[in-house]
């Protein structure tokens, strides 16, 4: 259960600054039809968890640039590209994986994988993947980098927006939005190589002869990243995106979130050197939390769909906290759990181990030994028989029986593969291919990553067809014989299952 | 709209509604959701000016852009049948061999083929070519004119009985009909036929008609029975009948002496595909004649 705190109304009467963002919210509530994006300028902090969101920033971001850009040695014309997906030939290759159509459910096992991951950690952690690691934070984030760098921080951004339009006001406003848009044509660039052979490509893609869905993706990815990341910034999170409100239903009272540690913050107000602190709380008010938050938004008001769980506040708050000589922490990451037994004066317990964390665990055990398993015994070669039907068995004029198949056997691998194929199961049967002529065992070479199409003949000669239809019966209508295919790539046996179809012999 | 409620915690006005003590804010659109919104009115009203639009008495607005998918269809046709046209070429210049030996152009054939074969040959041979009382079984390997590549391809080149200069021509006489023989000599025969293939027949009605079958049959049948390509004659002593097996059937034939008639496609197709058609015909009756056998190994 979630214990819900209405700090709002149990807020002493202010007597410090009301908020710079609470006032402007003020200012933009509903008069029209439409509301405006208000206006944030996050301020930069310093401290580890800022570090940390430096450091996976420059992680991801060299994991989507470089990643297009590894080379993966396959033979003969096979793309050398580590990771590509590849809609024209229908592949995804993958390292030394590579999926064929018929075996997405490899791709939709790993979504499922990551959405359980994902349950999983926001029910211990809140959103960490919203704070850290999505590309809307991420890429948001470099924006907001970039804005500083052309516009200074906080304070300097307000004063610039707030002056009339001047030379220095423009060359950094021109400045930051091609730097902006660059950013943003480097993104939707980088996301057309993993569907192209990427050296390929590059060079196509500047003397114009690259496909028409290159240039549509590249614009449509350098639109969006632009718009999303620069201007729209926490809107998306907070309008368009669905998991600020599913979250609700991982999270309980003891999943570690940011937290304004009501019970030591309160009362807050500003505190002078010379005071003492006895009687109050450590908050002084200083609404550093609240310029630094991305979102914009007030922690001290308790969990909020908008938060990230960034983290950011913590490293606000605790400059300010080392500043006034007062232990960090007063935000940090903690349970609604904890801080409504601070509140009681238990002393709290932690529980990471509770029902839903181990559902979680548990299916996303299951599903990983699903997808191991899966790609244990992932066949390299495909094989489907399919029989004739039409007709289903032909009558040879000494009286034989002959059924037709088509064998498509699909060689998953990267070389080319000799397999063996037999027919039994039924006496007497004998195997023919038109394609390739000889005698002798039926061997064929099948291609790497292609499905190759054999029609065969099996023909069961006069007299053990005449036996067979003395043994049948008359009212047996069901004159089909269960029959299989052997393919046989070195140990390996596949069996195919299939029948033979006597019909309606004629003596 | 002033003595609308508002909510005192959020102090945003509410829309009045009320679910299960749930009040609902009557929050603002964000800016760009409204951008959005007239950004897509702005789009129809480019789209009905550019596209066909608006129905009329006499048909529809064409629009600036004179968009039709019936004229795009047309032009994909005919980017279709150039597209084809190479194929066509190709397999015009290989020979019935090659296709059949290469596996990307008997690929190749056997999907024109299947196309051409469906439209064309499957409402008298069966949509899978089986056959059907007097119209030939082309999946087995009883061939009138024979089974080769080549001589499949003759047959659907000049086709039989069709007007064509030199199409193929067997002419079974109507016995009966135009009095060569009589009902008894009929009867006698068809005793005799049904014993060329090996069934129980009268003795003394083999025996009467052994000299008839000589004088009247033998010529095309050959004397054996065994029939004869060069008539284009079936054989009479395989378990195989174009027609039917029993008695009433073999003598309706020899009193009335139907002929099978077949087109000739060589006006109609162009020559790669009747060679694709001609080796769809060939694989699908597995192979023609004479088939090598891969020796089938018992299970180890
Ligand atoms: S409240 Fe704190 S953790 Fe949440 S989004 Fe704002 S800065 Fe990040
Ligand atoms: S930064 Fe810390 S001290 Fe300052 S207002 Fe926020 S919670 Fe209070």
């Amino acid at each position: 259960m979630t214990i819900l705190i209405d700090r709002t109304r149990e807020r002493a009467p202010t007597t410090g600054p009301v908020s710079v963002a609470e006032r402007q919210r003020e200012k933009a509530r509903p008069k029209g039809l439409y509301k405006a994006r208000t206006p944030i300028y996050p301020k930069l902090v310093h401290g580890p968890w800022r570090w940390l969101k430096w450091a996976l920033l420059i992680v991801m971001l060299a994991i989507y640039y470089i990643t297009p850009w590894i080379r993966w040695d396959r033979p003969g014309a096979l793309p050398d590209q580590a990771v590509l997906v590849d809609f024209a030939g229908g592949r995804f290759y993958f390292f030394m994986i590579q999926l064929w159509p018929q075996e997405v459910y490899f791709i939709t096992g790993l979504l499922v994988m990551a959405a359980l991951a994902l349950f999983l950690v926001t029910a211990l952690f809140g959103r960490l993947w919203c704070g850290y690691a999505c590309p809307q934070t991420v890429w948001t984030d470099l924006y907001i980098h970039i804005e500083r760098l052309f516009e200074g921080d906080r304070n300097a951004r307000m004063r610039l927006d707030a002056a009339p339009l001047s030379f220095d006001k423009l060359w950094r406003k021109v400045g930051k939005h091609l730097v902006w848009i660059g950013i943003a044509f480097g993104t939707g660039g980088a996301w057309i190589f993993y569907f192209h052979d990427a050296p390929d490509l590059i060079r196509t893609f500047w003397v114009g002869t690259a496909p028409m869905t290159a240039y549509v993706s590249c614009a449509i990815l350098t639109f969006t990243t632009y718009v999303f990341a620069g201007h729209m910034r926490e809107q998306v999170c907070t309008y368009m995106c669905p998991w600020p409100r599913i979250q609700g239903a991982m999270l309980d009272d003891q999943s570690f979130q940011v937290t304004y540690r009501y019970d030591r913050g309160e009362p807050r107000g500003p505190h002078k050197k010379t005071e003492t602190w006895t009687g109050r709380g450590d908050c002084v008010d200083c609404s550093q939390c609240v310029v630094a938050c991305p979102m914009g938004i007030d922690i001290r008001k308790g969990a909020q769909l908008e938060c990230i769980n960034c983290g950011l506040c913590i490293d606000a708050c605790d400059e300010i906290m080392d500043r006034v000589e007062r232990p960090r922490g007063l935000i940090a990451y903690d349970t609604d759990a904890a801080v409504a037994a601070r509140c009681e004066g238990r002393k709290p317990q932690h529980r990471l181990i509770r029902p839903r964390t181990l559902y979680y665990a548990g299916a996303l055990l299951l599903v990983s030994g699903l997808m191991i398993q899966g790609f244990r015994t992932r066949e390299t070669i495909g094989v489907h028989a399919l029989r004739d039907r039409n007709p289903a068995y032909v009558q040879l004029q000494d009286g034989a029986v002959r059924n037709g198949y088509t064998l498509k056997l699909a060689n998953h691998g990267f070389e080319t593969a000799a397999v063996r194929i037999r027919y039994v199961g039924v006496p007497g049967a004998v195997l023919t291919d038109p394609g390739h002529p000889g005698s002798g065992p039926l061997v064929v070479d099948l291609a790497p990553n292609v499905v190759t199409s054999l029609r065969l003949f099996v023909t069961v000669p006069a007299a053990a067809a005449d036996a067979r239809a003395g043994e049948a019966g008359e009212d047996d209508d069901d004159a089909g014989q269960d029959a299989s295919f052997q393919i046989i790539s070195g140990d390996d046996i596949k069996v195919v299952r299939t029948a033979f179809d006597y019909g309606s012999h004629d003596r | 709209m002033s003595d609308r409620e508002r909510d005192d915690h959020t102090g945003i006005e509410t829309t009045g509604h009320e679910w299960d003590g749930i009040k609902e804010l009557d929050n603002p659109l964000p800016r760009w959701w409204l951008w959005i919104f007239y950004g897509c009115i702005a789009f129809a009203v480019g789209y009905w000016i550019l596209m066909p639009a608006w129905p009329g008495l006499h048909g529809y607005t064409p629009g600036v852009l004179k968009q039709s998918a019936r004229a795009d269809v047309v032009k994909e046709l005919k980017a279709l049948q150039i597209q084809r046209g190479q194929g066509e070429a190709m397999l015009a210049s290989a020979s019935l061999q090659q296709i059949e030996a290469d596996p990307a152009m008997q690929a190749h054939a056997l999907a024109i083929g299947q196309s051409v074969f469906g439209d064309n040959c499957a409402s008298c041979h069966g949509a899978g070519g089986g056959g059907a009382k007097g119209y030939p079984n082309l999946r087995d390997d009883v061939w009138l004119w024979g089974g080769s590549l080549e001589e499949i391809e003759h047959t659907l080149r000049v086709g039989v009985r069709s007007g064509h200069a030199d199409t193929r021509m067997s002419q079974m006489p109507a016995f009966g009909r135009d009095g060569l023989l009589q009902g008894a000599q009929i009867a006698d025969l068809t005793e005799y036929v049904v014993s060329l293939s090996g069934r129980p027949a009268d003795p003394a009605a083999v025996a009467r008609a052994t000299p008839l079958f000589a004088d009247n049959c033998a010529a095309c049948h050959m004397p054996t029975g065994v029939g004869s390509r060069e008539f284009g004659a079936p054989n009479l002593t395989d378990r195989e009948w174009l027609n039917a097996s029993d008695r009433a059937s073999i003598t309706s034939q020899i009193q009335n002496g139907r002929n099978g008639v077949m087109p000739t496609w060589e006006s109609r197709f162009s020559p790669g595909v009747i060679k694709a058609l001609a080796v769809y015909i060939h694989v699908n009756a597995g192979g023609g004649e004479p088939s090598v056998a891969k020796v089938e190994t018992p299970a180890p």
